[in-house]
């Protein structure tokens, strides 16, 4: 078999920033909770790779632990969406057609309805701005994502003959769920899984942009750029890395997404062909 | 056809700089709430209106002194208990009614009374009587003597309003300036228009709009693109060295009244001990935080005056960056191992940024504080109100303001008996001499109490295309004063 190409370079710059963000709890070359304003808006050099930004923090070692950050929200966002979502999903497809099929569905399509940043101002008015609200905001609208992902998918394999075969053995819907249709929709979800992680990391870099998410002096990418807006003509390099890191980071993880839909379905990869 | 384009071309060169020279467009990056200077707080009101729609019996000049304005002059008799004001004659309101005397009692009993929306009724508080004895002569008659009143009645909420409009000025002022109001379009700019029948000398100008542009990128863009001709207050300065290079603008940078302080909860646990008061401000590297958030703009100080103002005494040294004598003042009142309070800031970049820098240091000595930027709205109630807070950062804007500070119920909660003793003292002195002594002694208790941790004093950093003068170059009123402006060349 021949792994797909989008799977081989998405997971390679995937790994960089994962091993990047775990370095950083053991290494950065500058420590980020000290500031040195005499080294402040420094261009790239020797002594800092990627310049300092405007309080002469060093840029590579901010980046570093902003990764940590943006993985560490996105992880936990896909972490509460699957885990509400599946679930609920696989509920609704059991009782299909039914009262509850139709409340947890027309439930997600309230959420969906509501853009997640929205989600996240809500939730900041009520308990003020932090990662953890972030995460909360992300995992929220991860919830419906994954709900109607297998919904949908289980519902193709209830009609299925060894689902019939369960059912006609005794088991109950539950462990139907869990023993059949779980295992046989787990690509769709590590796929799925793949793509709302790296929409979490861009919304998790949009909230902080506009103050909801990490608070400083955590670092984080979206607030990286915030800082350097006003100071774009004059140290354009505090706006280009952290930007550069996120386009990387979620090119990444969308090509590895791709890759691995054309690894665990090769029909579609035949089609396409 | 490229002809006429030519001539298309030049007509238009032409009519933009013919009237470039008679209007002018002011960036402001906060929009007045309403325009009533007597109803509201918000400096942007004053910043709009005052000096250029509404006057005063006095006013500020541009170094801070106070000038005749709607009074040609003034006595005060022998014990300083009773001014009489003597008014110019011929002055008429923007809708044509004249002003003489019971405009002058009217507005100053509507400020004063009972159920007055004055922002600054501590202006007024001395003021027993106002009466009106010939259509140009007004008596004031004060409960003690003051030699504060023709200050006091500078200010921006003391400006005279005429009984048949002032319940219309929150969105239709109606003054006696030398600009009309014309047009307010919400959300982005209020036009005014030239007074014909101005009773002072002709102004230069025959229109001026101000416009308002939140965000510090828009604003630089506004500039550099000349949408904008002039920025008083530029709210990004880590760009002024860029219109400082470009011979197109003018780099303006004055001193304000603004005090920007470390406030600290004095009402409250760890604050309540002057000792974590101290160390607090030990821990702050002043210079760093003038560099980091205000690109080298702004003078430190070491106490709540401006030093601009005679009266100013040096304390810096009562307070100078020392985190070792920190560390120790820390562990004497018991806090060893440091403790964790919250950091709330509002928006300007002095507090954001700043708030940063300030963090940093403060966690250098083992204290932890948690940042939380909060919009105006949430800082007003929270912070101003609610004294829900342990630290924040503010500039005090108003001029000469350390009477805060005798305010029992004033946000920090400081209020000691021996500064509200002081400040009441103050109130009746008339002799310059002994004013200055009390106004030395209360700067130098709130120091030796570190009451909060003195910052610096906030500069005006402004931009302005080179072609205009007459801007002023120090804020000592929340004022942007265009009766002086023109174009030149």
């Amino acid at each position: 078999m021949r792994w797909p190409v989008s799977l081989i370079v998405g997971a390679a710059f995937s790994v960089v920033f994962a091993a990047l963000a775990l370095i950083s709890f053991l290494w950065t070359p500058y420590d980020v909770d000290v500031l040195s304003i005499p080294d402040r808006m420094q261009a790239p050099s020797g002594a800092h790779w990627l310049g300092t930004d405007h309080l002469g923090r060093d840029i590579a070692s901010m980046l570093m632990v902003g990764a940590r950050t943006s993985i560490a929200v996105a992880i936990a966002a896909v972490g509460i969406g699957m885990g509400v979502g599946v679930p609920l999903g696989l509920w609704a497809a059991a009782r299909r057609g039914g009262l509850l099929d139709e409340v947890i569905m027309r439930g997600n399509d309230l959420i969906f309805a509501f853009p997640s940043i929205l989600i996240a101002i809500l939730i900041t008015a009520l308990a003020g701005p932090s990662v953890w609200n972030a995460i909360l905001a992300i995992g929220i609208f991860n919830i419906p994502v994954f709900a109607r992902l297998s919904r949908g998918a289980a519902l193709s394999l209830w009609s299925r003959e060894f689902i019939m075969a369960a059912r006609v053995a005794g088991k109950g819907a539950v462990h139907i769920s869990a023993e059949h249709i779980l295992p046989n929709i787990a690509n769709l979800l590590i796929v799925q899984g793949t793509i709302q992680f790296s929409v979490g990391i861009l919304v998790e870099a949009a909230l902080s942009y506009v103050g909801l998410g990490a608070q400083p002096p955590l670092p984080s990418w979206g607030r990286m750029l915030a800082d350097a807006q006003t100071l774009i003509s004059i140290a354009p390099h505090m706006a280009l890395f952290p930007g550069l890191a996120i386009v990387i980071c979620v090119l990444g993880l969308n090509l590895m997404g791709d890759g691995l839909r054309d690894l665990f379905d090769p029909k579609l990869k035949q089609g396409r062909v | 056809m490229k002809a006429l384009v030519a001539t298309l071309a030049a007509s238009l060169i032409a009519t933009t700089a013919m009237a470039q020279n008679t209007s002018i467009t002011i960036g402001m990056q906060l929009e007045p709430p309403n325009l009533d200077p007597t109803g509201g707080a918000a400096a942007a009101i004053d910043e709009v209106v005052y000096a250029n729609v509404f006057e005063g019996l006095t006013r500020f000049g541009s170094d801070g002194s106070v000038l005749p304005a709607l009074a040609s002059a003034w006595d005060i008799n022998d014990d300083g208990t009773v001014y009489t004001f003597t008014l110019r004659e011929g002055v008429t309101f923007h809708d044509g009614s004249d002003f003489d005397a019971d405009d002058v009692v009217f507005t100053l009993d509507r400020a004063r009374a009972e159920d007055s929306t004055n922002a600054q009724k501590a202006l007024f508080a001395g003021i027993e009587n106002v009466e009106a004895l010939a259509p140009n002569s007004v008596q004031i008659t004060l409960s003690s003597p003051s030699g504060n009143l023709p200050f006091n009645l500078a200010w921006g909420d003391a400006v005279i309003v005429a009984p048949e409009s002032a319940a219309g000025n929150a969105t239709n002022p109606i003054g006696t300036g030398p600009f009309v109001f014309s047009d307010w379009v919400q959300g982005d700019r209020v036009e005014l228009a030239a007074n014909p029948n101005y009773w002072g000398e002709p102004i230069a100008l025959e229109a001026a709009t101000f416009k308002f542009i939140s965000d510090p990128v828009a604003a630089f863009a506004a500039m550099m693109a000349g949408d904008v001709d002039a920025f008083p207050v530029f709210p990004a300065p880590e760009n002024l060295a860029q219109f400082d290079a470009d011979p197109r603008f003018n780099v303006i940078v004055g001193s304000t009244e603004g005090e920007t302080i470390l406030a600290m909860n004095n009402s409250a646990e760890p604050f309540a001990d002057p000792l974590v008061r101290e160390a607090v401000a030990l821990a702050i590297n002043r210079q760093e935080i003038i560099d980091g958030a205000m690109f080298g703009f702004g003078t430190p100080i070491g106490t709540h005056f401006a030093p601009h103002n005679p009266a100013y005494v040096d304390l810096l040294d009562r307070s100078p960056h020392d985190p070792d004598r920190a560390r120790e003042l820390l562990a004497q009142a018991g806090y060893a191992d440091g403790f964790t309070t919250t950091l709330k800031l509002p928006p300007p970049a002095y507090a954001r940024r700043g708030g940063e820098i300030i963090a940093a240091q403060l966690r250098a000595v083992g204290i932890e504080a948690e940042i939380e930027n909060v919009e105006w709205a949430q800082w007003l109630e929270q912070v101003f109100r609610g004294r829900d807070y342990g630290l924040t950062i503010v500039s005090h804007t108003e001029p000469m303001d350390i009477g805060i500070y005798a305010r029992e119920d004033y946000y920090f909660a400081y209020a000691r008996p021996a500064f509200v003793a002081l400040m009441d003292a103050l109130d009746v002195e008339t002799d310059e001499a002994a004013r200055v002594d009390l106004m030395q002694t209360a700067q130098e208790m709130i120091a030796d109490d570190y009451v909060n941790a003195y910052l610096f004093q906030l500069a005006k950093t402004g931009v302005a295309n080179a072609r205009i003068e007459g801007l002023w170059e120090n804020s000592p009123t929340q004022a942007i004063d265009l009766t002086g402006v023109r174009w030149v060349q």
